[in-house]
């Protein structure tokens, strides 16, 4: 039988606030276990939570930008479930009152645009962690509460989600707008972005939802995309049995690249959810929204769109600049100074990009300025130096930092343009290589194409290639 | 008059003009601790030499004509499910044996900054949860007018050495009576203010959205003056209004001319003593002689307080204990295997079994399936209580009514009988749950020689005028002057 995989996703971003949800502590990521913690994160008895109005805002941001419906009342609860990383054994988060609902997000595959529902956008707080003991037979745990408190902010998807490209595509976008909104760094490796999946199949043209299974543990995008893969075959398999999928939630190992049985649907927990009582409701008023709606800089996708438009970039070049707000950024800035689009974004994707990958450098803290490399592009324009020495000039750029005006003056590597110099260069060349002029005379057209090399070398590739190729043909058919 | 006797405003008095020493006054109340805490076991800590430092260093700023605080010399005792820094705060639960908060109370802080001395730790029912200060898992407290009989709870503690002068005055907590009650049964005054009036940053949370901080004194001016030094804004609690704090002595006698009393009938029914029904009305004689107006009213939804209280407290301490769970501080038990069994046996060792029943009950009341038909009900329910007061105070400027159905019961009398126990708040609980405030003030005595105690609730914020309604009757009877006797010869000076 054929099947129709339905997916949705569940998103937990930290927020990248200074402080924690509901005390001062500091939220920096690897430091030492148990430094960045208080009464108030730790759960004493007797100490209050008072809310961060900065990772509220945040989380506003984000569903704003999701274009949710905002609840102009909304507050917290408490999600009651036992786990030594919980220092109060309940989560303060939301559930009655959502501070988002009801938005989407537009996604694009293969160049198609398709609206993902979002169920809801709300606000809670990060749990500590479990550090396991490596030495054999121990028979304790650690717990670390630095990140217990952090500002998390939920995402849910509707199941809207029909393929894995869906998926990636989503994640992608969503990775992008966080970042561009600036709430969240997104750094997996660091655990700020994490996704839960949720998958259930159906007959090929049913709308009926089959019975859905989530998955957890879900470290990195790969293992989303591999888990939803495995489970979607597995479920097919039980379904062409004629067995029925039961609800559990399943754990994905990576290693192993297999999901497991966690719990089932009856096994649930009771979170037992109910009005924090010791925070007040907050209420969203007109004005608030307003000033957060300002905040909100333009979209991934609609900057995309505007790039192909106004810079008539191609669709995979205009994705790869807006695939980092930095980046893009970095692009508009250097339009800005100089009007060439094209051969900027040529520089950006193929050498920028290129010297970040190989020099593992920070997009958001690049060594190099907009106004560097709209001179440089500049310069290669009027000539002054090849495309090929320009190479060169960038590489030393990135490296010390420095203007390439500078660079070139001081490596002498300018262009000689100068057509009495050439000459001179070219009557050497060609003195030294009198065969080489009689195999062209002959017809041996790339005989040339030799002599230019040879020229080249003896300027250290710096003679203009327009005039000495010119220079040549001239010299050679006389 | 005998110096213990004095109440905190004539000690401090005495303090600041050099007429005593801060440090003897401290020593002679310890020795009077020393010889009746046998009897009346209102304190699980006692803190001696801390005390006497502070009293030290008060008498020096006094000799040097320094400036001192409001309560300057004034010992003080606190319930010990406040927190103070370094000093054991144990909820009177073996969870918190031990349990040294690295912080202070808001509370505790401004006792300090206004120079009071922290004498020790009173006894309550564990975690505030019970009406007689018996489900302690360290000791029961007695009261100090017959020692047979409970001292109220759950700030028995707290109120049974200040009415036994083992403490001029004192902090409790009052979550549906627990401030209120005990001063009735112990003869003295208990104010437990406006929910959002006192910071509960430091306040073990037993019902986060009842629970208030409240004194124990021996006078409605002294209540006034600690009251002054603990109301105010706290950005650490989230739920304390910036409301400004009038000054409470500031024209306390301005009398009780043309006040409108309301008097629910929903109060005086079935199960009211009829010794406690003969003091108020006499009160109220006394009121209307004054020039107060009786207005006779109905708070319909009175009947349902007690089971709204009973679902919303216990679904709120359900969670609020959930913390203890010998993972970061307090009891873990010796031998678990694994974290389930760690969960289940620090708990159930260190937990006593009324603490138990609340939290089943709190946590069935807000499990899936039984929230709405609950938790959500009596959150409805409660809307309903309040708007009751709220219609009645358009017609009446305070209610007045008895703070305890019963003037007193025996130690074990009610112990074995939770719902009979959870009765004996009924005529406090509905003032938490609307979150207004209410006074207790000594009005009369039973045949068998125990207190009775008469409430007044007022509006939001209005602390102030139901002070002057409780100093009016005050200035009129002596009831907050009579002492026990107690049977434990006493050395004074
Ligand atoms: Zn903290």
């Amino acid at each position: 039988m054929e099947y129709e995989v339905v997916i949705g996703l569940e998103t937990h971003a930290e927020l990248s606030t200074v402080t924690k949800l509901f005390c001062g502590c500091s939220t920096q990521f690897g430091v030492e276990p148990n430094t960045q913690v208080c009464p108030v994160c730790l759960g004493m008895p007797g100490i209050l939570p008072v809310m961060n109005r900065k990772a509220f805002e945040y989380a506003l941001k984000l569903a704003v930008a999701l274009s949710c419906e905002i609840n102009r009342f909304t507050n917290f609860d408490r999600k009651s479930y036992y786990y030594p990383d919980l220092p109060k054994n309940y989560q303060i988060s939301q559930n009655y009152y959502n501070l988002g609902v009801n938005g989407y997000m537009n996604i694009e595959v293969n160049g198609n645009v398709k609206k993902i529902r979002i169920h809801n956008v709300h606000l809670e707080e990060e749990a500590g962690k479990l550090i396991h003991p490596e030495e054999i037979g121990a028979d304790y745990s650690l717990v670390d509460f630095n990140r217990a408190g952090v500002p998390l902010l939920e995402i849910v998807s509707h199941p809207d989600m029909r393929n894995v490209d869906e998926v990636e595509s989503y994640m992608q976008t969503l990775r992008k707008i966080l970042l561009y909104t600036e709430v969240s760094d997104c750094k997996m490796q660091e655990g700020s972005l994490r996704f839960e999946a949720s998958i259930s199949l159906r007959e090929k043209g049913s709308d009926k939802l089959g019975n859905r299974v989530e998955i957890k543990n879900l470290n990195s995008m790969k293992s989303v995309i591999k888990a939803i893969e495995y489970e979607t075959v597995r479920q097919g398999r039980l379904l062409d049995k004629g067995a029925t999928i039961a609800r559990e939630t399943r754990l994905w190992d990576e290693v192993a690249e297999r999901s497991e049985h966690m719990r089932s649907k009856e096994d649930a927990q009771d979170y037992r959810y109910f009005p924090e009582p010791d925070l007040l409701p907050v209420l969203i008023d007109e004005k608030w929204l307003h000033a957060i709606k300002d905040t909100i800089p333009e979209l991934p996708l609609d900057r995309k769109q505007r790039f192909m438009e106004i810079f008539k970039l191609s669709d995979y070049d205009a994705g790869i600049l807006i695939e980092e707000k930095a980046l893009a950024d970095f692009f508009e800035a250097c339009v800005k100074i100089l009007d060439r689009p094209k051969a900027l974004s040529n520089w950006i994707i193929n050498d920028l990009l290129r010297e970040v990958k190989d020099r593992k450098l920070d997009i958001y803290n690049l060594p190099i300025k907009p106004q560097q490399l709209a001179a440089l592009v500049e310069i290669i324009e009027k000539g002054t130096i090849s495309s090929t020495i320009a190479k060169e000039v960038f590489s030393e750029m990135i490296q010390a930092g420095k203007a390439p005006q500078a660079i070139i003056e001081e490596k002498k590597l300018a262009q000689i343009s100068d057509e009495n110099l050439i000459e001179l260069v070219i009557n050497k060349v060609i003195a030294n290589n009198p065969n080489v002029i009689e195999d062209y005379k002959k017809g041996k057209k790339n005989a040339l194409a030799f002599l230019v090399g040879q020229a080249m070398k003896e300027t250290k590739g710096k003679a203009n290639p327009k005039v000495l190729n010119e220079l040549l043909q001239k010299k050679v058919n006389t | 008059m005998k110096l213990l006797e004095s109440n905190s405003l004539q000690i401090k008095k005495k303090i600041v003009s050099r007429e005593l020493h801060s440090t003897d006054i401290v020593r002679h109340l310890f020795e009077r601790i020393k010889n009746l805490e046998p009897d009346i076991q209102a304190y699980i800590t006692t803190t001696e030499e801390e005390a006497l430092k502070k009293a030290i260093e008060i008498d020096k700023k006094i000799e040097n004509n320094q400036q001192v605080g409001l309560l300057a010399g004034i010992p003080i005792a606190i319930k010990d499910n406040i927190c103070t820094k370094n000093i054991s705060t144990t909820c009177a639960s073996k969870i918190l044996k031990d349990f040294m908060p690295p912080y202070d109370a808001f509370v505790t802080k401004r006792l300090k900054e206004e120079d009071a001395i922290i004498i020790g730790k009173t006894n309550l029912d564990e975690f505030a949860m019970g009406s007689s200060t018996e489900n302690s898992r360290y000791k029961i407290t007695r009261n100090p007018w017959n020692v047979e009989y409970v001292p109220g709870g759950s700030s028995g503690g707290s109120a049974a050495a200040v009415a036994a002068d083992m403490a001029f005055m004192a902090l409790g907590s009052d979550t549906g009576g627990s401030v209120r009650q005990p001063a009735a049964l112990c003869g003295i005054v208990g104010v437990k203010p406006t929910y959002g009036r006192v910071s509960r940053y430091g306040l073990v949370a037993f019902g986060s959205s009842l629970d208030q901080i409240g004194t124990l004194t021996k006078n409605v001016k002294d209540a006034a003056v600690l009251l002054q030094v603990i109301a105010g804004y706290d950005p650490r609690d989230s739920t304390s209004l910036q409301v400004p704090v009038p000054d409470y002595l500031d024209n306390i006698n301005s009398g009780v001319n043309g006040l409108r009393i309301g008097i629910p009938n929903e109060y005086f029914t079935e199960g009211l003593h009829s010794d406690v029904n003969k003091a108020i009305k006499d009160a109220l004689k006394i009121y209307e002689k004054l020039g107060a107006n009786i207005v006779y009213l109905s708070l319909p939804h009175t009947e349902y307080a007690v089971a709204v209280y009973y679902i919303v407290a216990n679904a709120e301490a359900s969670s609020n204990l959930a913390r203890y769970d010998g993972v970061r501080y307090g009891h873990r038990t010796n031998n678990a295997r694994g974290i389930i069994d760690m969960y289940s046996r620090t708990r159930s060792e260190g937990f006593g079994s009324e603490v138990k029943r609340r939290i089943m009950l709190g946590n069935y009341a807000l499990s899936s399936g039984y929230y709405d038909a609950y938790y959500l009900k009596a959150s409805k329910v409660r809307t309903l209580i309040k708007n009751d007061f709220d219609n009645a105070f358009e017609k009446i400027d305070c209610i007045i009514c008895p703070t305890s159905p019963v003037p007193g019961f025996k130690v074990g009398e009610r112990a074995n009988n939770p719902l009979q126990m959870y009765l004996s708040d009924i005529y406090t609980i509905p003032a938490n749950l609307a979150g207004i405030p209410g006074i207790s003030i000594p009005c009369g005595f039973s045949s068998d020689g125990l207190p009775i105690g008469m409430q007044i609730l007022g509006k939001h914020f209005e602390e102030k005028r139901l002070l002057q309604i409780a100093y009016a009757f005050e200035q009129e009877t002596d009831f907050h002057l009579k002492k026990p006797a107690l049977r434990v010869p006493l050395r004074q000076r």
